[in-house]
């Protein structure tokens, strides 16, 4: 199964991650032939198989809702590559 | 007496109780090693001398004061994808080229609290995705057995700097076989623990329910004696196992008697190096002559599955961790003027090509119509896959396979064909989608370039992979051979 190209731009809209025309079609070709390579995947007996969705069958792992100590704020913000009065600066969400 | 950057943990740890040497000499020792062979292994992204000498100074206090822990002044190198506090951690990203970490991992905190000594943070593929340490966003790292040769990966930084002695121990991290991929293709021992049984607080997430830290070092022992100080539960993580830890020094007993061990026929595949069938033929049969029973037909029908399976299950869970970078908070970020464009220029610019790869794979295999037919699919076969090794262990306690198809390959040999790149992890991809432990030592050599043997055990089995390690590296003393460097 081969890629389209308006295929891999839709999945790097889904994942917010710009490409070059270059990038289209590499990809293109890898993903395609990397998809093609799961097609052994069909052989699979798995009819009445339950998936394994985490490693170790923890559930609920809950704790007391004590009260610790946490980062002070400009040690928080020291990565951030844009900040205002003790937050992080975001562009313009709405018009 | 044998370069002190060589010494075992074990050794080093004697001499130190014996005064034959001080933590800041044995800690000079490794810098000047550093300085005599980084030029051509480059395994440091960021080295960390000052630093070390530093804490070797305050280790030392502790020794005299009679702290006998044996990590106590030993040289580690760390993995650059364990936060480090006030130590930049890049995951050998441009993404996080300049990220300096508020916090220490847990794994970081514990080699503080046991007073390891930190030589520096460790190459890798960017974000531990790759088999050959070449998808790093700075370098490359050579093999210290061949420079023209890949260390493998993601830890070929970690396994490089322990086989060329820029480092006692390292620590590594493993989501399909990044701790012993590296560490077999560099002649080091390297351990990938039951999932959850050391802390992943502090790990730059990957793929969350594969990921696992590990030691890596010279010896089965020194990694036993490392695994002892990572190990147990921390509240911080909330997969992290709340068992209390055995004492893995009970492990070394030189003999395998009453040891029942399977070799899994399609790990012996027709394809299989030639050098490398023969090496491990040799190493079943030493076993069997120290004392180990072997059985030949054991079966894991659902092996051929594995590798579609975790390049759907590793990218997918890769694509929402790494959903973080959006360049608000931390990490790269392009000012581009408008929200979305920014976004996708900071992800455009701040991924290397292997990471975009995964990303796509993941988002692809996540997306809508698609879900059934990949991610739920794989799921399932992540259980067959773990019912096929319960079956294996109702029959023995632990398997013996290579640890890679091949020898290290050469620098670029497989760069430009992804999916030759992810056969390279086809051995030890189906331990971690089983959550089970395996070790990795030296079996032997072929052509001076090492030969990795992979142990594989039930959850929770550590000892039993330690003892049968121990026995095999005691009797053929493979680890002490040295890299030509």
């Amino acid at each position: 199964m081969k890629l389209s190209r308006e295929e891999v731009l839709h999945i790097a809209r889904l994942a917010r991650l710009g490409l070059t025309e270059e990038d289209v079609e590499r990809f293109r070709e890898q993903l395609s032939n990397i998809l093609e390579n799961f097609e052994v995947l069909k052989e699979v007996e798995s009819e009445g198989v339950p998936p394994t969705t985490h490693a170790v069958p923890l559930q609920n792992v809950l704790r007391e809702d004590e009260v610790a100590p946490s980062l002070p704020q400009d040690e928080v913000l020291v990565n951030a590559p844009q900040q205002e009065e003790g937050h992080f600066k975001v562009r313009a969400v709405l018009e | 007496m044998k370069e002190l950057y060589y010494l075992s943990i074990e050794e080093a740890h004697q001499l130190l109780r014996k005064k034959g040497v001080s933590i800041p000499e044995l800690v000079r020792a490794v810098q000047e090693r550093i300085e005599g062979v980084e030029g051509r292994v480059k395994a440091f992204v960021t080295p960390t001398p000052e630093l070390a000498l530093k804490q070797a100074e305050e280790a030392q206090k502790r020794l005299k004061e009679g702290d006998r822990n044996p990590l106590l002044g030993m040289p580690a190198a760390i993995k650059d994808n364990m936060c480090t506090r006030g130590v930049r951690t890049t995951c050998s990203s441009r993404m996080l080229e300049d990220f300096i970490p508020p916090y220490d991992a847990t794994v970081v905190g514990r080699l503080k609290g046991v007073g390891a000594v930190m030589m520096g943070k460790t190459n890798m593929d960017e974000f531990a995705m790759g088999s050959s340490t070449e998808n790093s966003a700075f370098f490359p790292t050579h093999n210290p057995w061949d420079l023209s040769r890949v260390p493998g990966g993601s830890s070929g930084g970690s396994a490089a700097a322990v086989a060329a002695g820029e480092a006692l121990f390292a620590l590594g991290s493993d989501t399909g076989g990044s701790i012993r991929q590296p560490a077999g293709f560099c002649g080091i021992v390297g351990l990938k623990p039951t999932y959850g049984l050391v802390s992943r607080y502090g790990l730059v997430a990957f793929a969350s329910s594969l990921d696992q830290i590990g030691p890596m070092a010279r010896t089965v022992k020194d990694c036993a004696f490392v695994l002892q100080a990572l190990g147990g539960h921390d509240p911080s993580d909330s997969t992290s196992l709340a068992l209390p830890l055995p004492d893995y020094t009970r492990a070394f007993i030189p003999d395998l008697k009453g040891l029942r061990l399977g070799v899994p026929k399609e790990f012996f595949p027709p394809g299989l190096e030639a050098g490398v069938e023969k090496v491990m033929r040799q190493a079943i049969k030493k076993l069997e002559e120290l004392g180990a029973e072997v059985d030949w037909d054991i079966s894991l029908p659902h092996t051929r599955f594995a590798l579609a399976a975790y390049y759907i299950l590793a990218p997918s869970e890769a694509s929402a961790n790494l959903a973080r970078y959006d360049g608000v908070k931390y990490g790269f970020s392009d000012m581009a003027p408008e929200m979305w464009q920014a976004m996708e220029k900071t992800r455009q610019f701040g991924f290397g090509p292997e990471v975009k790869r995964r990303i796509m794979l993941g988002t692809y295999a996540l997306s809508k119509g698609y879900y059934d037919a990949y991610y739920l699919k794989a799921q399932k076969v992540r259980t067959l896959i773990r019912q096929d090794l319960d079956k294996a262990f109702q029959r023995c306690q632990a398997l013996i396979t290579p640890t890679s198809p091949t020898v290290p390959f050469r620098l670029g040999e497989k760069l430009a064909d992804p999916v030759q790149m992810y056969l390279s992890d086809i051995f030890t991809i189906p331990v971690n989608i089983a959550a089970v432990p395996a070790l990795t030592l030296p079996a032997g050599f072929v052509d001076s370039l090492p030969v990795g043997m992979q142990i594989i055990g039930p959850p929770l089995s550590e000892e039993l992979l330690f003892r049968t390690g121990f026995a095999y590296e005691q009797a053929t003393g493979h680890h002490l051979r040295r890299p030509p460097l």
